[in-house]
C-alpha cells in the first residue's frame, strides 16, 4: 500500500515540475517519468497488459515529443499570466476539486472490485464465462475483441482517421504545388 | 553525416531485429499472456523508430517506404472489418466468435485456440504499427518554418 503513495509523490513532483519548468525539453521528460509511474502503478495493481501498452506508448510518445520540441526554436517559454485567466482557472479547478470529492465518495474501497457492490454487473460475467464463451486465456483480450470488440473497431477508426488527418495536414508540399513541379 | 555514431549504430543493428521478434510473440500470443495487438504493434512500430533514430530518415523509408506503410495500415483495417463482416454472414452477428463457436474450438491455453482473437490481434498489431510509423515519420518530414531547416 505504501508504495503507491510514493509512486503518487513522485508522479505530482514530476508534474509540478513538467508545468513549471522554462525549459521544453525537460518538460517533455518530466512527462514521461509520469507517464512510467503510472505504468509501474498498474504492474503494482496486477494489470500486466495496461502496463505494457502504458509504457511503450510512453516511451514511444516521449520520442515523438522530443523530436517534435527539438526542431522548433522556441525551447524557452517565458511571460506572466494575466490576472482573469488565473482566477477564472482557480475557481475550474475548486469547482472539479468538489465534484471529485463527491464521485470518489461513492466508490468501493481501494483494491475491492466494482462488481462487490452491484451483482448483475457485466463484469462478473465475463470472469466466469470469458474462459467457456471464447476460449482465450487472456480475459483481456477476451473482452476487447470479443465482448467489446465495438470499442476496438471506434479506437482502430480514430487512429485510421487521425493518421489521414495528420498527413493531409502535415505533408511537406500542397497538391497544387506538386502539380505546378510537375508541368 | 546522417544519423549518430558508430556505437549506436552498431547497438541498434543488433538489437533491431530482438525487438521486431518481441513485438511479433505479443501480437500472436496476445489471446494467452499479457499483451495484444495495440502494443505490440507499438513495439513493431518502435523498432523503426530505432532505426530512424541511429540512422536517419532516409535509410528507414528505404526499407519500409510510405506508400507501402499506408498499404499495410489499409490492409490491417480491412482484415479486422472483415472478420467483423464474416461474423455476420457466418455467425449471424456482426463480430460474433464464428471460428471458436463454429468451426475450430480448439483447446484453451494452446495457441491455435479462441477462434478470430488471435486473427484480430494480428489485423490490430498491423495496423496500429503502420499507422505509428506513419505519423513519426510524417512528424519528422514536417518543418513549419525555414529557421529549423538552417540548423541541418
Amino acid at each position: 500500500m505504501a508504495i503507491f503513495y510514493i509512486l503518487l509523490l513522485f508522479m505530482l513532483i514530476a508534474a509540478v515540475i513538467a508545468v513549471e519548468t522554462e525549459d521544453l525539453l525537460s518538460s517533455v521528460i518530466c512527462v514521461g517519468a509520469i507517464g512510467f509511474g503510472g505504468s509501474l502503478m498498474f504492474l503494482f495493481l496486477r494489470a500486466p497488459d495496461i502496463a505494457i501498452t502504458q509504457i511503450v506508448v510512453e516511451v514511444l510518445g516521449l520520442i515523438i515529443l522530443i523530436r517534435a520540441t527539438i526542431a522548433r526554436d522556441l525551447t524557452f517559454i517565458s511571460g506572466d499570466r494575466e490576472f482573469f485567466g488565473t482566477v477564472v482557472s482557480i475557481v475550474f479547478v475548486f469547482i472539479i476539486l468538489l465534484a471529485g470529492i463527491r464521485v470518489f465518495e461513492t466508490l468501493p474501497d481501494f483494491g475491492t472490485a466494482i462488481f462487490a457492490q452491484a451483482s448483475e454487473a457485466a463484469s462478473r460475467t465475463y470472469i466466469r464465462d470469458g474462459l467457456q464463451k471464447t476460449g482465450a486465456a487472456n480475459i483481456v483480450a477476451a473482452v476487447i475483441l470479443d465482448f467489446r470488440a465495438y470499442d476496438t473497431l471506434g479506437e482502430a477508426t480514430v487512429l485510421f482517421t487521425s493518421i489521414i488527418g495528420a498527413t493531409v495536414i502535415l505533408r511537406k508540399k500542397s497538391k497544387k504545388l506538386l502539380e505546378e513541379a510537375d508541368e | 553525416m546522417k544519423g549518430m555514431t558508430v556505437i549506436v549504430k552498431t547497438i541498434s543493428s543488433w538489437v533491431k531485429m530482438f525487438i521486431f521478434l518481441f513485438g511479433i510473440y505479443i501480437i500472436i500470443f496476445g489471446h494467452l499472456t499479457p499483451g495484444g495487438g495495440f502494443a505490440g504493434g507499438v513495439i513493431l512500430a518502435s523498432s523503426y523508430v530505432l532505426l530512424m533514430l541511429a540512422f536517419g530518415r532516409e535509410f528507414t523509408e528505404k526499407n519500409l517506404s510510405l506508400p507501402v506503410a499506408s498499404k499495410l495500415d489499409c490492409v490491417g483495417a480491412f482484415l479486422f472489418i472483415m472478420i467483423a463482416i464474416l461474423g455476420l454472414v457466418l455467425g449471424g452477428s456482426f463480430f460474433v466468435n464464428f471460428l471458436y463457436q463454429k468451426y475450430l474450438p480448439g483447446q484453451p491455453l494452446n495457441l491455435i485456440s479462441a477462434g478470430t482473437i488471435p486473427l484480430s490481434n494480428i489485423a490490430i498489431g498491423l495496423k496500429v504499427g503502420a499507422s505509428l510509423f506513419l505519423v513519426i515519420v510524417t512528424l519528422s518530414i514536417f518543418r513549419p518554418n525555414t529557421s529549423a531547416d538552417k540548423k541541418e
